[in-house]
């Protein structure tokens, strides 16, 4: 029952408490750059979950039973990178070969999130988040993995919504110089005052 | 010497990464919360920036062309490393208000973008020059952001109260998450209106990346160069063909020519 609690408690904050993007500004570029349509912001969406969720394995892995043993922890910012990006490219031809029907619906994205800051912030909070003493070497692997889906979540949720809501505002009457990007950000700060409802959630 | 002060010219105003180019949106987003914090992330990232530009320039006839990239990455995350525990060391205080961003400059499209779009090509000095340009014009920007959001979140300048309590309530939530969005917000939104070129309001041809500027780094960048390169070849098969053409008539019509006068 304990471990329930904890999986719940921790998907509800990092999904909704601490959202990626509404309060820790990771990953603003896909946010405000993919999502013009509710299609291609779930396809992100798809493909960050994937992604983020097995980056914050390996990461965490390499971490906990390479880089911290060996004494080199200040290795992890180029640790991390490479991981990502060798991951990111793996997926991309593991797909391609395997599941060809997955690779078309999130192909286009898969390049795009190398350079998405959320997977590296996920990544590099996991670390200092749990490597205090508090857990061992298998809980800071599962629990990382665990934040590191609901971080992902949380970030297709708020681009779905923000995809969702540009779609409606495209036909509304803007004053000319707020359309485009300015009446987007704008959405997205009322996005981040709705999200803040949910601090008092746990 | 020209070519030098063209370049930080150009960073600072031309192409001005935050204002102009649009890059880099998550830590201008994020760290703005007051000027000190904006202008310690800009002074960061321009370390950065002048110390990748400067090695990638130097190095740019030794890496091979087809791991370009990862070979870029590796080399501004070490340098991100050295910033880092420099920090760590020297301004503990700035270290722990920045927090994770520090090492997500690795990410940030600025440094990967000129690194890919001006070092690798060009000589070491101005390479340099351009580094310490754009750096200066994203500490600029950051630091006016960050002004902007504590003026109106606190009062206050550089941690210096400068409207009284009496005759200003702060508007608190400008320090918080949306207040960054707003005050951006407005700030393209007065772009848009005086026609000041930015990234938001120039219809750029469609590429891999639906013209997102912010987007484009990294693998990205690449797929933009090869896009490029293709249509450039596409250009000029057709023309080629197009002149074999138009050669083959008038082969034709010279030997049509000759037909009718024998």
């Amino acid at each position: 029952m304990d471990i329930l609690k904890t999986v719940f408690i921790t998907l509800i904050s990092t999904t909704l408490i601490n959202n990626v993007v509404l309060s820790q500004f990771l990953g603003l570029c896909p946010f405000l750059g993919v999502s013009k349509s509710t299609k291609s912001a779930s396809g992100m969406g798809g493909a960050v979950i994937f992604v983020i969720t097995i980056s914050s394995l390996l990461a965490s892995l390499a971490y906990t039973f390479i880089l911290k043993p060996l004494g080199l922890e200040f290795l992890q910012t180029i640790a991390f990178i490479v991981i990502i990006a060798a991951l990111v490219q793996f997926v991309e031809m593991f797909l391609k070969k395997k599941i060809p029907s997955l690779y078309t619906a999130l192909g286009v994205y898969l390049p795009l999130i190398t350079t998405n800051c959320a997977v590296l912030g996920v990544a590099i909070n996991n670390v200092t988040n749990f490597n205090n003493g508090d857990y061992s070497s298998l809980q800071t692997v599962l629990m990382s993995v665990l934040t590191g889906f609901g971080t992902a979540v949380g970030f297709a949720i708020s681009i779905i919504i923000l995809a969702g809501i540009r779609e409606k505002i495209q036909f509304n009457d803007i004053p000319k110089s707020f359309k485009g990007m300015p009446i987007t950000l704008i959405t997205a700060g009322l996005m981040a005052i709705a999200f803040f409802g949910f601090q008092g959630l746990i | 010497m020209k070519r030098c002060i063209e370049r930080l010219f150009n960073g600072l105003i031309k192409e001005n990464p935050t204002f102009v180019l649009m890059l880099g949106m998550c830590p201008t987003l994020a760290v703005t919360t007051s000027a000190f914090n904006g202008l310690g992330m800009g002074l960061s990232t321009t370390a950065v920036l002048i110390m990748s530009n400067l090695m990638i320039s130097a190095l740019r006839k030794i890496i091979p062309n087809g791991v370009r990239m990862p070979a870029f990455i590796v080399i501004v995350a070490s340098f991100v490393t050295i910033v880092q525990l420099v920090l760590k060391a020297y301004v503990p205080a700035l270290d722990k208000s920045l927090g994770v961003f520090i090492p997500l400059i690795v990410v940030n499209c600025i440094i990967l973008g000129r690194a890919e779009a001006y070092a690798s090509k060009n000589p070491v000095l101005p390479s340099v020059f351009d580094g310490i340009g754009m750096g200066l014009g994203f500490t600029c920007a950051l630091t006016i952001i960050g002004a902007v959001r504590e003026t109106l979140g606190s009062g206050a300048v550089f941690g210096y109260q400068i409207l009284s309590e009496k005759i200003f309530t702060p508007i608190s939530i400008f320090v918080l998450a949306p207040g960054a969005f707003f005050v951006l917000a407005c700030l393209t939104a007065l772009q848009n209106k005086f026609k000041a070129p930015s990234a938001t309001n120039i219809e750029v041809e469609k590429l891999a990346c639906n013209s997102n500027c912010a987007s484009c780094v990294g693998r990205q960048s690449c797929i933009n160069h090869q896009l490029v390169e293709q249509q450039k070849q596409e250009i000029a098969e057709k023309e080629r063909q197009e002149k074999l053409k138009r050669a083959e008539e008038l082969k034709k019509k010279v030997f049509e020519a000759k037909g009718g006068n024998e």
